[in-house]
């Protein structure tokens, strides 16, 4: 890492959009001061530091804020450049297609799925589920075409969808949990399945990924309290 | 322009994702084959192009499909990189900031928008608006921070933020006919203001953008389907 270079990440351990962050500063090899906020008490940095949104993931680098998770990505991704894998290709039509992809991920995927979740009606959670499977089904057709026989959106090595979708990975394994219903099914998405496993033995998804027990805690607390709740992880 | 380079951009006159994607070329100093879609009656070539949301804009470039009105934009800059005027800076940190704020505008602008044309009762309606204003309050700050004095949000010259917001200009015109206020106005939005003169004025914009007049009536008629 370039000397001089102080990268400091605002962020909530639950959140899937910090481990997406997370997994990228660790796949790029990057020291960072990992900065955990209260979202029902947020701090002056971080209000300083998003004004706009006031939510995380913010990455203050050298002093200066870039927020949205996605936008994160590809500021680290440009910035140390020279410093680990890259996570977008080249070219520039790859390029496009990964875009493409995260795009999906987070809109057809992430957010059905936060419905399906957090859904103030069972009518909501059961069409929020419904769109969430529908896009599992797209993602593994995705992924057959992306990953060029290799084992990742990326093909040979970890790219920006992966670290998009892997970010999410133990919510997936809570959700599983909560629902009762499979995901990511080896018998109807199989190269989903395998990448699944294949991701979580990733070094970085080791060290960016919540434990899964500790989230389905906090999930059941959350939901327990939900009547009462502000609903700070909406981002 | 590199010989057999073959632009095709399949889209509809109405929707302001197209308008971003031909105000793109068209700054760029980019020929391309305009199709216009049937979106009732979609065609086979954009069924092929865009077999996941099956939606306008798609960007053919010699055969292959770019889909997504901002990973088009993202696209023409890079594939066309020495071509014309850059979209986005060369700085990651500003690169960052532009991105930043498209993506505030499709995720805080578009909806309120809807809202306030959409919306049966009054409620609902002074709500959409209400909040479509604080996001148009917000981006006069944006623009206040990222013009730095000069006349667009890209600075001397246009950049993706001005093409994310100027893609929905002939909306934000029609917007006091078809949701009942102003969206911009002298006192609380100076700054836009001007930037809306600007813009329209631009040889790109004249191309990319929908009659103003044609596109309330058409919005009026089919209760917006972009």
């Amino acid at each position: 890492m370039a000397g001089g270079d102080d990268l400091k990440l605002l962020g909530a351990w639950p959140s899937p959009f910090v481990t997406r962050v997370k997994l990228a500063l660790a796949l790029k090899g990057l020291s960072y001061e990992d900065v955990e906020e209260d979202l029902y008490k947020k701090s002056e940095l971080l209000l300083k530091s998003n004004p706009v949104h006031k939510k995380i993931p913010v990455l203050i680098h050298n002093g200066a804020p870039v927020c949205e998770s996605m936008i994160i990505l590809q500021y680290i991704d440009e910035v140390f450049a020279s410093t680990g894998p890259s996570l977008l290709p080249a070219d520039p039509y790859e390029r496009a297609i990964a875009r493409f992809w995260v795009a999906y991920v987070d809109d057809k995927l992430v957010a059905p799925w936060r419905q399906w979740l957090r859904g103030k009606t069972e009518e909501e959670k059961s069409e929020g589920k419904k769109q969430a499977f529908a896009a599992v089904g797209v993602l593994e057709g995705a992924l057959r075409e992306c990953s060029k026989g290799g084992g990742f959106f990326g093909g040979d090595g970890v790219g920006l969808v992966d670290v998009a979708l892997g970010g999410v990975l133990s919510w997936m394994k809570v959700t599983e949990a909560l629902s009762g219903d499979k995901i990511f099914d080896a018998a109807k998405t199989p190269l989903l399945a395998a990448w699944v496993e294949r991701f979580i033995e990733l070094d970085a998804a080791k060290a960016a990924l919540p434990d899964v027990g500790r989230l389905l805690e906090f999930a059941k607390a959350r939901e327990a309290a939900a009547a009462a709740s502000k609903d700070e992880f909406n981002d | 322009m590199a010989g057999e380079d073959e632009l095709k951009l399949l889209g509809t006159w109405a929707s302001p994702w197209v308008s971003r994607v031909k105000l793109a070329l068209h700054l760029k100093g980019l020929s391309y084959e305009y199709v216009e879609q049937d979106l009732d009656n979609k065609s086979d070539l954009l069924l092929t192009s865009n077999p996941v949301h099956k939606k306008v804009p798609v960007l053919i470039h010699n055969g292959k499909p770019i889909c997504e009105s901002v990973v088009i934009l993202e696209y023409i800059d890079e594939a066309y990189g020495t071509t014309g005027p850059s979209l986005l800076p060369t700085d990651p940190y500003e690169r960052a900031i532009a991105r930043f704020w498209v993506d505030y505008i499709d995720q805080k602008l578009v909806i309120p928008w809807k809202v306030a044309f959409t919306a049966d009762g009054e409620e609902e309606k002074t709500e959409g608006i209400k909040q479509m204003l604080a996001v148009v309050q917000t981006l006069e700050g944006a623009l206040k921070e990222c013009s730095k004095g000069k006349p667009f949000f890209g600075g001397d010259s246009v950049g993706y933020v001005d093409i994310a917001l100027g893609g929905l200009l002939a909306f934000l015109q029609g917007t006091e006919e078809l949701c009942g206020t102003k969206p911009f106005d002298i006192a609380n939005t100076p700054l836009l203001l001007a930037w809306v003169e600007r813009f329209t004025a631009l040889d790109a914009a004249k191309v990319a953008l929908p009659d103003v007049t044609k596109l309330v009536e058409f919005a009026k008629t089919k209760r917006l389907r972009i």
